[in-house]
């Protein structure tokens, strides 16, 4: 047992490292460490830069632009990128669809699709949710019905991330309305410029337009864009749900977070001293260091154990994961908040919006983002299956309840 | 980075375990307790031969060479067991004092009686008024010829009632509170002027008040440099963090079992308990808590031998603030998810419970850690 990297690892981690030093745009990294929002030029802009390394699909089969790394080795590349901080390559493509493709698409589906993923050719969003199917998704009631060469597709989702921004949405969709709930459910990719698609903003209560409800009014889907064989779409779900083991606790992006508010809160002041000398506040940062440090020493172990080829049965440390990581990182967001006081008031979302705003900041430059980011992280424990769901499923699948 | 354990250590895991799971049943444990010095000598025998009681030593003292690792595999067991042998106050307290500054001669004069298991140690360092306090000693050491004298009171000495020698903190030069000037001695027990009074600890153990009235001690018996015993201390108290954390997750992990066994057999409105989610989600939430536990003791034995004191202690603060908050957590919600039989001396869930709260309040509660980390700038630099 021994904590430390061999020098293989050390070098790979020292190798990334100055790679994300030397080829992050600054502009993105310095909205990043701000916490303003990161656009579609972005994400798209820094993740050819890491396709054009070999790095954007870096944990795919090594046929499709994989690297072959280890997980050590992909461990340290997430948590370095996070702590860059760098975006993290598109989620929809590059870690749900792209995989899914891989493991159950067809050849033409995966020469089509694949290349197009890694170089954000094309964008993708997820079409999973609908306004009546949140925690039971397999209650889901869109329906896509055969009619010669294709499929008509009717029915809504919602809480599409970044839809406006689409090219292709991957769907489930009901195609067997007759069998048991998750036994009629099929997995389809569908382009987002096919007649009858309407795209709606939803707003969130930080002011952000990140989510959309996705509309669909007899949209016809050639019967080659069903992935894998009909009705088997749930078990497709369920494998992209599970595929978020590595990134899901986001532990190096909580870790530069509370750098930042470290940062942040040796220039705000109480009284005489700074407020990271204040005892009561600093300790409340000591114990979310506290719980991340667990948490990284659980993610390790995971991937540990996922190096030593004990994969197949889930490490009960993995189930965590995805319930610590959403806590502490709705933490510090918190204490983000809480470092600027009463300058968390101003509402400026074009402070957030525009990097190019000429108007200056009210209050501190770094204020605006920290409330509405507080408010726009509530979202974390409740997408990708509640902390509620998380519960359950643990129950259920590792206490035997 | 690697956590897997070596073929001996698994070796060591399983013979600990065997021996624990034949020896320690609930009721085998009760008459421990009864016996002289409230634990088995018969199975403090079989630790020796087992050769867990040389575990930590150098080879060239006796010893066998295991590390930090080696000693929470053996802790991990013993929390899952629950046991009463003096294993912390010998082997890892008194040991460690030994092992980090005992002269050679001290070493092949004692160490090779702690392994054969004919030698019972503890450290007396705690006073009534230090609480987690590492440097508040009052005990004095006046220098008398070649040795000293040693006048004052020690407290909650784990194991003090038992042990054939102690190993004694006091103050050499320097103020109350002052880091530097302390020393440790060795003190016979039956030595003049040494009173022991032995008492039972709320978690089934055995601890001591001592009270030393000028007692004297010949030169051969000082530990290290005395007046810089401070690093000693701090190091030896690190270790024994790191290994009270290991225990912890033991009795953890057996709390955790347990009521999950009693949530699917214990029956209410004609279902089992375990049916309903409001008990399952605190089933899961005792399941976390035990993790991230697992996961700092693990990160304090791995950082127990760190070089780096400041590092080194961050670590092992770090994890004894899980492992408060994690013990804490799951004892009280072992006992609230059993109900009434939880709250019974014949059920073994309540035992657990007391040890891991007695583990929290050992050498620094998970307050007085968080509060000293936060002094220190947390874990990650800024």
């Amino acid at each position: 047992m021994d904590l430390r990297f061999n020098d293989e690892e050390t070098a790979f981690r020292d190798e990334v490292r100055s790679f994300f030093k030397k080829s992050l745009p600054e502009n993105i990294r310095r909205k990043m460490v701000e916490g303003k929002k990161i656009g579609k030029e972005d994400i798209v802009t820094w993740q050819r830069i890491l396709n054009k390394k070999g790095w954007a699909v870096s944990h795919w089969a090594t046929e499709w632009g994989g690297t072959g790394w280890s997980p050590v080795k992909q461990y340290i590349f997430l948590d370095e990128m996070q702590q860059a901080p760098a975006p993290s390559p598109l989620q929809f493509g590059v870690y749900m669809v792209g995989p899914v493709i891989i493991a159950f698409g067809n050849e033409a589906q995966k020469k089509k699709f694949l290349p197009r993923i890694a170089n954000i050719d094309d964008w993708w969003c997820q079409g999973f949710s609908e306004p009546g199917s949140g925690s039971d998704l397999a209650s889901l009631k869109t329906t896509a019905k055969r009619a010669g060469d294709h499929y008509v597709v009717n029915g809504q989702k919602t809480w599409t991330t970044l839809a406006q921004y689409a090219d292709w949405i991957f769907c489930l969709v009901r195609t067997n309305p007759d069998s048991k709930k998750q036994e009629g459910i099929s997995f389809l990719l569908i382009d987002m410029k096919t007649p009858g698609i309407t795209v709606r903003p939803i707003q969130t209560i930080d002011g952000s337009r990140e989510v959309n409800e996705v509309f669909f009014d007899d949209v016809k889907v050639p019967l080659e864009n069903l992935v894998g064989e009909e009705n088997k779409g749930w078990d497709y779900a369920k494998f992209l749900l599970g595929n978020e083991r590595f990134g899901i606790a986001r532990v190096g992006l909580s870790k530069e977070r509370i750098r930042r508010l470290k940062e942040l809160a040796s220039i705000e002041r109480v009284g005489d001293k700074p407020m990271i000398d204040d005892e009561r506040f600093r300790t409340k940062i000591a114990a979310v260091e506290v719980e991340l440090k667990a948490l990284e020493m659980t993610q390790l172990r995971v991937v540990a154990a996922a190096k030593n080829g004990n994969s197949n049965k889930p490490d009960p440390a993995s189930s965590i994961l995805k319930i610590k990581g959403s806590e502490i990182q709705q933490t510090i967001s918190e204490l983000l908040f809480e470092v600027v006081g009463p300058y968390g008031l101003p509402y400026q979302p074009e402070q957030i919006e525009d990097d190019r705003v000429n108007e200056p900041p009210i209050g501190p430059d770094y204020a605006a983002p920290l409330a509405p980011t507080f408010f726009n992280w509530r979202k974390i424990s409740i997408y990708g299956g509640s902390n509620e769901i998380q519960k359950n499923i643990i129950a259920k699948a590792i206490l035997g309840l | 980075m690697d956590f897997e354990l070596s073929e001996e250590q698994r070796l060591l895991q399983e013979s600990v375990g065997r021996l624990l799971s034949d020896r320690y049943g609930f009721e085998q444990r009760t008459a421990y307790m009864k016996e002289p010095g409230g634990f088995s000598r018969a199975l403090w025998k079989q630790y020796a031969d087992l050769g867990i009681l040389a575990l930590p030593f150098a080879e060239e003292d006796g010893g066998i060479g295991g590390g930090p690792v080696d000693i929470m595999i053996v802790m991990e067991a013993m929390g899952r067991a629950l046991v009463l042998e003096p294993y912390l106050a010998t082997v890892v307290l008194a040991g460690g004092v030994l092992r980090h500054a005992g002269s050679k001669v001290l070493r092949a004069g004692l160490i090779p009686k702690i392994a054969d298991g004919s030698l019972v140690l503890a450290l007396a360092h705690s006073e009534r008024q230090s609480r987690y306090d590492l440097a508040d000693v009052a005990t004095s050491a006046k220098k008398d010829g070649a040795g000293y004298v040693l006048d004052g009171a020690k407290g909650i000495v784990l194991h003090g009632d038992s042990a054939d020698k102690l190993i004694v903190s006091a103050r050499v030069s320097g103020k109350q509170r002052e880091r530097d000037g302390i020393g440790l001695f060795l003190v016979d027990a039956k030595a003049k002027g040494v009173s022991i009074r032995g008492y039972q600890t709320i978690d089934g153990l055995r601890a001591a008040e001592v009270t030393l009235a000028g007692v004297k001690i010949g030169a051969e018996d000082v530990i290290g440099d005395p007046g810089k015993a401070s690093p000693v201390i701090e190091r030896v108290v690190d270790e024994a963090m790191a290994a009270l954390s290991a225990e912890a997750v033991g009795a953890m992990t057996v709390m955790h079992e347990v009521t999950t066994d009693y949530l699917k057999t214990r029956k209410q409105f004609g279902v089992p308990i375990g049916n309903f989610q409001v008990l399952q989600h605190a089933a899961v939430d005792m399941l976390m808590a035990t993790e991230q536990a697992r996961s700092m003791a693990m990160l304090a034995a791995m950082m127990a031998a760190e070089p780096n004191a400041v590092e080194r202690h961050k670590s092992v603060a770090a994890a004894k603030v899980q492992i408060g908050r994690s013990g804490r957590f799951v004892g009280k919600t072992a006992t609230q998810l059993h109900g009434g039989i939880g709250m019974t001396m014949e059920y073994k869930v309540g035992h657990y419970f007391k040890r891991a709260m007695a583990i929290d309040v050992s050498f620094g509660d998970a307050d007085h850690h968080l509060a000293t980390l936060a002094k220190m700038g947390g874990l990650l630099a800024a």
